[in-house]
């Protein structure tokens, strides 16, 4: 962005508008205090706490099986993938060996789970630019994922299938059909994306420049998942510590050295063609077995501290337990991915203009709950 | 078979058997003021229906159908809706303002109305600076938008209403200079001599090159006048909430809603009447029926209206600084080259006639 100076005696004054809690650009109750300069930022507070429900307190009232449900309502969009981060965590801790059936189901659902949430996000991306008509193709491809995972965890939004020590139960018989038929779909409903939103020139003119991040920012603010992909920083949780079938599948990692708003959305493209390849790779062969081993009625876990992070489709959630060795874990700590993604938002959207805001925020992919919890 | 459509005399006449000269014409004016007003009301209503239409087939819906056969008492229900509504505001708004803005947004635009030549005879009010008039009207319908915006005492409203300010001063440079190339073409500002000289060919084939490229300036430029997408900085739903109209309700914003709409009908109805020959039908199919001019008019307007559609649903919408440049770095310097182009043109007289 080139920025002439001109010089004046015509005084400007900064103001200070509130953006928000109930704003259509911040997609929930997030509320930034914006001072502006005419139509340039100057500086952005988020204020938070208008959805917080100290998930991590009722975390300490209840007991393992019970966390579970409590994170759906986190990253509601990827609430599989943050099921499986407890579900992981507890097991781990038991060190429980977990048939190949159930990670194998586990990768492919957390697989179309990103696909889905990332067809969310590309509706409400367009939306924020001004491009109405995404929406509309988002959520078309966003309902065969539901209808998905309607039929076989009986939710749409919130799953709720994954339990300490494997699934809840088992597949429906006609899930491999339908994610089949659902992968054909996608193949060629994809490249409509590009051809609507991507190669657009005022869409391009929009996101190319704008709201830039340095890989060594995004290093330094903690950004995870395609935001820091976007400014090429390895950071996939699949690739560098591999959990259930990741370790299985050969994908790449998408990166894009840019780090501006287009890299984070080429990224995210690139991601849901990745998912289809993984969910290609292991849908023909999901090994027979059991689906869950058997866990006490009262899980414990021995006393200790216990991490497990896991790529949801925002970025890195880390599940910390502090264990007693009771029933119920003495603290409970989640690393959002959406809290320390929204940390930047204000050294990457300064100095650029209202629509630049708007457009670097769509970017960063933000669901509110993940931030507050 | 000749029906004549000149509703001012015709009413006049008739009207003036039974009161004397001065009130009879009065009254003539009066009852085609409010002719016109009933229709191009209604008419509004159908353009946005229209627009949902349009709206819903690009966005893989259907669109209202449940009022009416095809939803088309839709709008009528929802303009009854908003007539009986409350009309809430600011105790901070500065009240005389924040009446008055919708007033001049709505007013503007019904007057643009009166000049457009629906056939030879159905024209309320042929001037002979008919393009100039179209000009100086439409921009009085930012003061409005300003107004509203300065009075509603909100940040956001406000951010629209300058948006607006200078949107709409700048591209009305492009939508002048092209309507004054098609003007070099024709000679004349007046609306029916415009028309009547694309008797040998409508102004787009008969200026070939510079008229095509007027055109589409003037697409993209009228498009940006009337505030809608991708240039609807003014009301950048993502960004400003509703801008402008954030603070209004009822009635008084259903005046701001319908203004849109019948801005978009009349940046259409320009560029039918100058670019593409107005009532006048294809190769004179319908020379014999003169009357079938108002359905090659609103035919021809209804095709240009669902392209304004087209970008509206399709592309995504310009920050604030690209739509500047994108106004006075490439649409106004091409303008200015492309007046002097058609000059040239006229003078060596290289126009295509039929």
């Amino acid at each position: 962005m080139e920025t002439t100076v001109v010089k004046s005696n015509f005084k400007s004054e900064e103001y200070f508008i509130n953006m928000g809690p109930q704003h259509p650009a911040t997609h929930g109750v997030l509320r930034l205090l914006l001072t502006i300069d005419g139509e340039i930022i100057k500086k952005i507070e988020p204020d938070l706490g208008y959805i917080h429900r100290s998930i991590e307190k009722m975390c300490e009232r209840d007991s393992y099986q019970q966390i579970v449900h409590l994170t759906d309502r986190m990253d509601y969009l990827s609430s599989h993938i943050n099921n499986e981060a407890v579900c992981l965590t507890v097991e781990n801790a038991l060190q429980l060996e977990l048939p190949d059936r159930v990670k194998v189901v586990r990768t492919i659902l957390s697989e179309l789970t990103r696909i889905a949430s990332h067809c969310l996000w590309w509706g409400v991306m367009g939306m924020d630019v001004g491009a109405l008509t995404t929406y509309f193709y988002g959520f078309r491809d966003r309902e065969m994922i539901n209808d998905i995972f309607e039929e076989t965890c009986g939710a749409r939004l919130t799953m709720n299938y994954n339990i300490p020590g494997g699934l809840m139960f088992d597949i429906h018989p006609n899930f491999v059909k339908r994610t089949k038929e659902f992968i054909a779909h996608f193949k060629t409903k994809l490249p409509e994306y590009d051809t609507l939103l991507t190669g657009n020139v005022i869409f391009q003119k929009r996101m190319k420049g704008v709201g830039i991040l340095s890989k060594e920012d995004a290093i330094s603010f903690g950004a995870s998942g395609p935001v820091g992909r976007g400014s090429g920083y390895s950071c996939d949780v699949r690739k560098h510590h591999p959990y259930s079938a990741y370790d299985k599948v050969t994908f790449n990692e998408a990166l894009k050295p840019d780090g501006d708003s287009f890299a984070r959305y080429q990224v995210r493209i690139q991601e849901m063609w990745e998912s289809m390849n993984i969910i290609e790779q292991l849908i023909d062969n999901i090994p027979e077995g059991d689906v869950q081993v058997a866990t006490n009625a009262v899980i414990k876990l021995p006393k200790g501290e216990f991490y497990q992070k896991v790529e949801t489709a925002r970025g890195e959630l880390g599940v910390y337990i502090i264990s007693t060795g009771t029933k119920n874990p003495y603290r409970v700590k989640f690393r959002s991915p959406g809290f320390s993604n929204l940390s930047l938002l204000n050294h990457i959207a300064v100095g650029g203009k209202i629509g630049d805001l708007v457009a670097s925020m769509a970017t960063l992919d933000l669901v509110i709950p993940d931030i507050d919890r | 078979m000749n029906i004549s459509l000149n509703i001012t005399e015709t009413i006049q006449d008739w009207l003036m058997s039974m009161m004397p000269e001065g009130v009879a014409s009065i009254a003539a004016m009066v009852s085609v003021a409010l002719i016109y007003l009933i229709i191009f009301a209604v008419a509004g209503l159908y353009l946005v229906l229209l627009e949902r239409k349009v709206a819903a087939w690009f966005q893989l819906r259907i669109g209202p159908n449940r009022v009416g056969y095809w939803g088309l008492l839709q709008t009528m229900a929802d303009a009854l809706k908003l007539v009986s509504k409350e009309l809430t505001g600011t105790v901070k708004a500065d009240k005389f303002l924040y009446n008055l803005a919708p007033y001049f947004v709505i007013i503007s635009s019904l007057m643009a109305l009166a000049v457009f030549p629906f056939t030879k005879e159905f024209q309320a009010f042929d001037i002979n600076i008919g393009i100039f008039f179209l000009i100086a009207i439409s921009s009085v319908g930012v003061i409005g938008i300003l107004l509203a915006g300065w009075s509603s005492n909100n940040k956001f409203a406000l951010i629209g209403a300058m948006r607006s300010g200078v949107q709409t001063i700048s591209y009305e440079l492009s939508v002048g200079l092209s309507l004054l190339t098609m003007v070099l073409l024709t000679g004349s500002l007046q609306l029916s001599e415009i028309v009547e000289s694309q008797k040998e060919g409508w102004l787009i084939l008969q200026g070939h090159v510079p008229a095509i490229i007027a055109f589409m300036v003037y697409m993209i430029a009228g498009t940006a006048e009337t505030n809608r997408a991708p240039f609807d900085m003014v009301e950048a739903e993502s960004e400003l909430g509703a801008g402008f109209h954030t603070e209004y309700s009822g009635m008084k914003f259903a005046y701001f809603f319908l203004a849109e709409f019948i801005n978009m009908f009349i940046i259409a109805a320009i560029a039918t009447t100058v670019f593409f020959g107005a009532w006048l039908s294809p190769f004179g199919i319908t020379e014999s029926l003169p009357w079938l001019g108002v359905f090659w008019f609103l035919g021809k307007t209804i095709v240009l209206v669902f392209l304004m559609m087209w970008f509206r649903w399709t592309f995504p919408r310009l920050r604030v600084d690209q739509l500047l440049t994108l106004e006075w770095k490439y649409l106004l310097p091409i303008n200015l080259v492309n007046i002097v182009i058609m000059a040239v043109m006229v003078w060596l007289n290289l126009t295509i006639k039929f």
